[in-house]
């Protein structure tokens, strides 16, 4: 049985307007050492879905479905369970460092606290581990810095200590939501890079969220392709991009400009980002889709397996989609 | 062909800030951030000159300085063949006319208490107190519906709409005076993939068909690079290269534009894996102590000592209007 | 192409139509109007304050008496006949010198809601501009103009307003310029500082980009937006204003007879607790139900009103 098996995740929220659907019935696997790349863009629910994994969803949500950690079920267990699990098992990294460190902490006593809570290890022992880890993290005088505030450095080194602090108890599982959006291009590379050593050098699984498809050609061996809360593709990487079967993911390669080509014209997917409280029963790519049909707008077919492990979401045939 | 005048030429911008260090005595002097250094380019009617860069390259604050919503400390900014630096602020608001500027956040560009069409109406309120009525209705619904907008939403307000449709409506108000230059700071950053593409050809089109020049600012190179004629670089404030599209992307001279352009993932898995590791190590420094002499010298593999006492000049060594500022330059 | 540029799909057809169907915008205020709504407590004291403006406009014809004249018959026996009855239609009972007190009641209502209203749009009105323009303007003029506010603020208040009285005499309009001197200081300086927090704002930034004239991005961007915290202070300033006053009153220096304040009021009522506590039951009732009231509402206004819904 693979590391992590996702199936019929459902998370909905109670909102005084209505309930909002956030993600609908999502199914996937993970391997140890693998990495999953989720990518969608605004509304999809791919943050919703690992946070649901990881029981950091608001009171107001509902989870359902089934996820199998190592053979232990997730959802909807214990706090005390989960806190068990967290950072040890299961390492989260955020888009925004500066949210996700305590301002008023030095960056050692953020770093020692993790150590001692889930390895019980004592303090010296744990800033001893903490230090290795940022020499690993390549923070540059990682002695003198640790015993600074996360403010003192800039984003990019933000991003590493938040990778180390994440890193400290080995999970078997990293979850990255968005880690390089809000970094430059250069330093993004850098942050990609030290990703894909580091999980080589701990044999991390890494579930990498982001809207950017140049991020996970790179980075990952599997990609799951969200929209509107619902699953639209799951591939290897380069069966995806060699040939994308789903109309949302052909609009998305046709509508990234390239750098390593000339287009005269972006190709265009019509219309604007879902409206979560109001998505058709069917396919929430509806309004969008250049080769909707009627029924697509009231029900949507399960999921089709094909080729060794690709999965489809669509009621057109793949014929359509060439 | 013979020499027109550039539609705007700006030489040797330089736009401090005086800022006060943390924690220091109220009677302490301010230390002084270079936020533009001896920037200097051309612009010609009609094209799109494309400025990229990372954070602190001082981008949004030059499109600022050229506005003059920022005061700038030397240099001059030649508009239409007149110094906007020496204007007084009453004729710097009647230039502004024909000078419109697109912002980056497309809900916070609105405000949040005006309906769309209000919105969109306000320039031409401001330079042409004598259009009311149902005529300046007229020009904004012609307006709305030129950058895909349904002009009968014009009584809607900006917290409804999505945020590629705020940004339509920013777009119709920077055009509803007809300039001759949007500044475009980062239109397309907060947006959607798919929902970007639709901004851009946008964007695209109207160049096409109303004869706009653009000036687009943005940190993707990608999106830079369908979109401009020309592309200018900067780092920490200072020019590192200038050039045609297509040179600059083929043929990059400044080791900061290949670092930059090596950077950019590319949606292909082929390419991404056989890429060599990121050779541009360190971090940005910090605006406020900027390396001596070439900037970018504490992350550049070409670096020796020459670098760290020369300032290297922005010249057109091949006379190809390809500027680069690099002393190793070929 | 697989995709085209224009509509494609039934979908965007589907949206179109939905569009169609509303041209009327729902701006933010309708959004605060409805969030105010669920406030019960503030919604109560709405009501309580209109019945309360109902009274003070109409009360005085529920009864055939008036504020000035003297019931001679029950004069000599205060202590019985003065007792708040409703067959001899005096509701709230006599006063010490043997006035209506229901009449004199309304008629210091008048006053006191008057005052606290009043007060509280001059600051709006003084204190708004004056901090929009601190704050928008910024470097030297706002230096010049908050050390301007703060050497007024430091000025005691008392005591110009014993001097004016004493000069002046005892006046009504007085009374307004007292409190109007006293209550925009503290309102411009809320004002300035948001408006210092809005200056950041990219639509401030647009504004300035179109070349809209500086007075004009004041009061067409900025004002509407700080509306928001100046209704809420505003509410809560009434309050602040009524209490003021009837300080004023209850040291003798308010408004003259035959007009009178829920502050003078209590302060004849205080003097004669013990023979007649409805002297003083009353009028104090009054003023401490309106007190509750609007800082109820300004609670409310300000939940309704808050920024972080936005």
């Amino acid at each position: 049985m693979a590391m992590l098996e996702v199936n019929n995740l459902k998370v909905d929220f109670d909102t005084p307007d209505g309930t909002l659907q956030a993600v609908r019935g999502l199914s996937y696997h993970l391997g140890a050492g693998q990495t999953l790349g989720i990518v969608g863009e605004s509304g999809a629910g791919k943050s919703q879905s690992v946070f649901a994994l990881m029981g950091l969803l608001p009171d107001n949500a509902r989870v359902s479905g089934e996820v199998m950690f190592e053979g232990e079920q997730l959802l909807n267990r214990p706090e005390k369970r989960l806190n068990r699990i967290r950072a040890a098992r299961i390492g989260m990294i955020f888009q925004d460092p500066m949210t996700s460190l305590n301002p008023f902490m030095k960056v050692s006593d953020q770093l020692t606290e993790v150590l001692v809570q889930h390895k019980g290890v004592s303090r010296k022992q744990a800033l001893q581990e903490s230090l290795q880890m940022l020499d690993a993290v390549r923070i540059p005088e990682a002695r003198n810095r640790i015993h600074r505030y996360p403010h003192e450095f800039s984003g990019g080194m933000r991003q590493r200590v938040m990778i180390a602090m994440s890193l400290l108890c080995r999970p078997r599982l990293l979850i990255a939501d968005e880690p390089t959006t809000a970094l430059d291009v250069t330093v993004q590379a850098q942050v990609m890079g030290l990703l894909r050593e580091l999980q080589q050098e701990f044999n991390t699984a890494i579930i990498l969220i982001t809207h950017d498809l140049g991020v996970v050609a790179g980075s990952c061996d599997q990609i799951l392709v969200m929209y509107g809360g619902q699953m639209m593709e799951y591939a290897a990487t380069r069966d995806l991009f060699r040939d994308p079967t789903h109309p949302y993911t052909k609009g998305l390669m046709g509508a990234i400009p390239r750098i390593d080509e000339q287009i005269d014209e972006l190709v265009t997917i019509p219309g604007n980002p879902p409206n979560l409280m109001n998505l058709p029963a069917g396919c929430p790519f509806f309004s969008r889709c250049p080769v909707a049909e009627p029924r697509c707008y009231h029900e949507l077919d399960p999921p089709q397996h094909f080729e060794p492990d690709r999965i489809r979401v669509c009621n057109l045939p793949r014929e359509v989609i060439r | 062909m013979s020499e027109q005048q550039p539609l705007l030429a700006v030489e040797n911008l330089q736009v401090s800030f005086d800022i006060m260090p943390r924690n220091a005595w109220p009677w302490s002097r301010p230390q002084k951030l270079r936020a533009v250094n001896n920037v200097s380019f051309t612009l010609n009617e009609g094209e799109t000159l494309g400025i990229v860069g990372e954070s602190g390259c001082g981008k949004s604050t030059l499109a600022r300085a050229i506005m003059g919503m920022v005061p700038s400390q030397a240099g001059k900014v030649v508009w239409l063949g007149e110094d906007l630096r020496g204007l007084t602020l009453k004729k710097l608001r009647k230039r502004r006319r024909r000078l419109q500027m697109v912002f980056q956040d497309p809900l916070a560009s609105l405000s949040p208490r005006m309906t769309v069409g209000d919105i969109i109406a306000e320039p031409l309120r401001t330079h042409c107190p004598d259009i009311r009525g149902s005529e300046l209705w007229e020009k904004v619904e012609v307006i709305m519906d030129r950058v895909g907008l349904h002009p009968h939403q014009k009584n809607r307000y900006p917290h409804e709409f999505s945020g590629g449709q705020c940004q339509r409506v920013g777009i119709a108000r920077a055009l509803i005076l007809e300039p001759k230059l949007i500044i475009c700071d980062e239109p397309v950053s907060a947006l959607d993939v798919s929902v970007q593409a639709q901004v851009i050809n946008l964007l695209k089109g109207l160049q096409r068909d109303m004869g706009l020049s653009l000036i687009f600012i943005a940190h993707d190179l990608s999106v830079v690079k369908h979109i401009s004629d020309r592309v200018m670089v900067l780092y920490l404030g200072n020019v590192a290269e200038n050039a045609t599209r297509a040179e600059l992307f083929a043929r990059p001279q400044h080791p900061y534009t290949q670092a930059l352009l090596a950077a950019v993932p590319v949606p292909d898995p082929e390419r991404e894996r056989a890429k060599p590791p990121a050779e541009l190590e360190g971090d940005l420094p910090s605006p406020m102590a900027p390396p001596s002499g070439c900037v970018f010298r504490t992350r550049c593999p070409l670096a020796t000592e020459y670098c760290s006492r020369e300032v290297p000049v922005l010249e057109d060594k091949t006379g190809a209007r390809h500027w680069v500022a690099c002393h190793y330059v070929k | 192409m697989f995709f085209s540029d224009k509509h494609a799909g039934m979908g965007e057809l589907a949206d179109t139509l939905a569009d169609d169907a509303y041209t009327e915008g729902r701006s933010l205020w309708r959004d605060a109007r409805r969030r105010f709504m669920n406030h019960r407590p503030a919604v109560a004291s709405l009501v309580v304050l209109v019945l309360l403006l109902l009274f003070a406009a109409f009360g005085q014809y529920l009864s055939t008496w008036d504020n000035e004249s003297i019931d001679w018959a029950s004069l000599p026996n205060l202590d019985e006949d003065g007792v708040p009855s409703l067959a001899s239609q005096h509701y709230f009972g006599l006063d010490p010198i043997g006035r209506d007190l229901y009449q004199r009641t309304v008629q210091g209502s008048r006053i006191s809601l008057m005052v606290g209203v009043l007060g509280a749009l001059t600051a709006v009105v003084i204190g708004t501009l004056y901090g929009a323009i601190s704050g928008y303007v910024g470097a030297r003029t706002d230096a010049i103009m908050m050390r301007t506010l703060e050497v007024l603020s430091a000025f005691p208040f008392m005591f110009l307003v014993i001097v004016l009285m004493a000069v002046f005499g005892r006046n009504v309009l007085l009374i307004f310029v007292a409190i109007g001197a006293v209550s925009w200081l503290n309102m411009a300086r809320i004002v300035r500082g948001q408006t210092l927090s809005l200056k950041r704002k990219e639509y401030i930034e647009a504004a300035m980009a179109i070349g809209v004239h500086p007075f004009l991005i004041v009061l067409r961007h900025i004002v509407p937006n700080v509306l928001g915290v100046v209704i809420v202070y505003a509410t809560l300033l009434v309050p602040e204003m009524i209490l003021f006053e009837s300080f004023i009153s209850f040291l003798g220096l308010g408004v003259s007879e035959p007009y009178t304040s829920w502050g003078a009021l209590i302060s004849e009522g205080a003097d004669a607790m013990w023979t007649a506590p409805w002297a003083l039951i009353f009028p104090m009732l009054m003023l401490v139900l309106t007190l509750f009231c609007f800082n109820f509402l300004g609670d409310g206004l300000r939940d309704a009103l808050d920024p972080k819904d936005r």
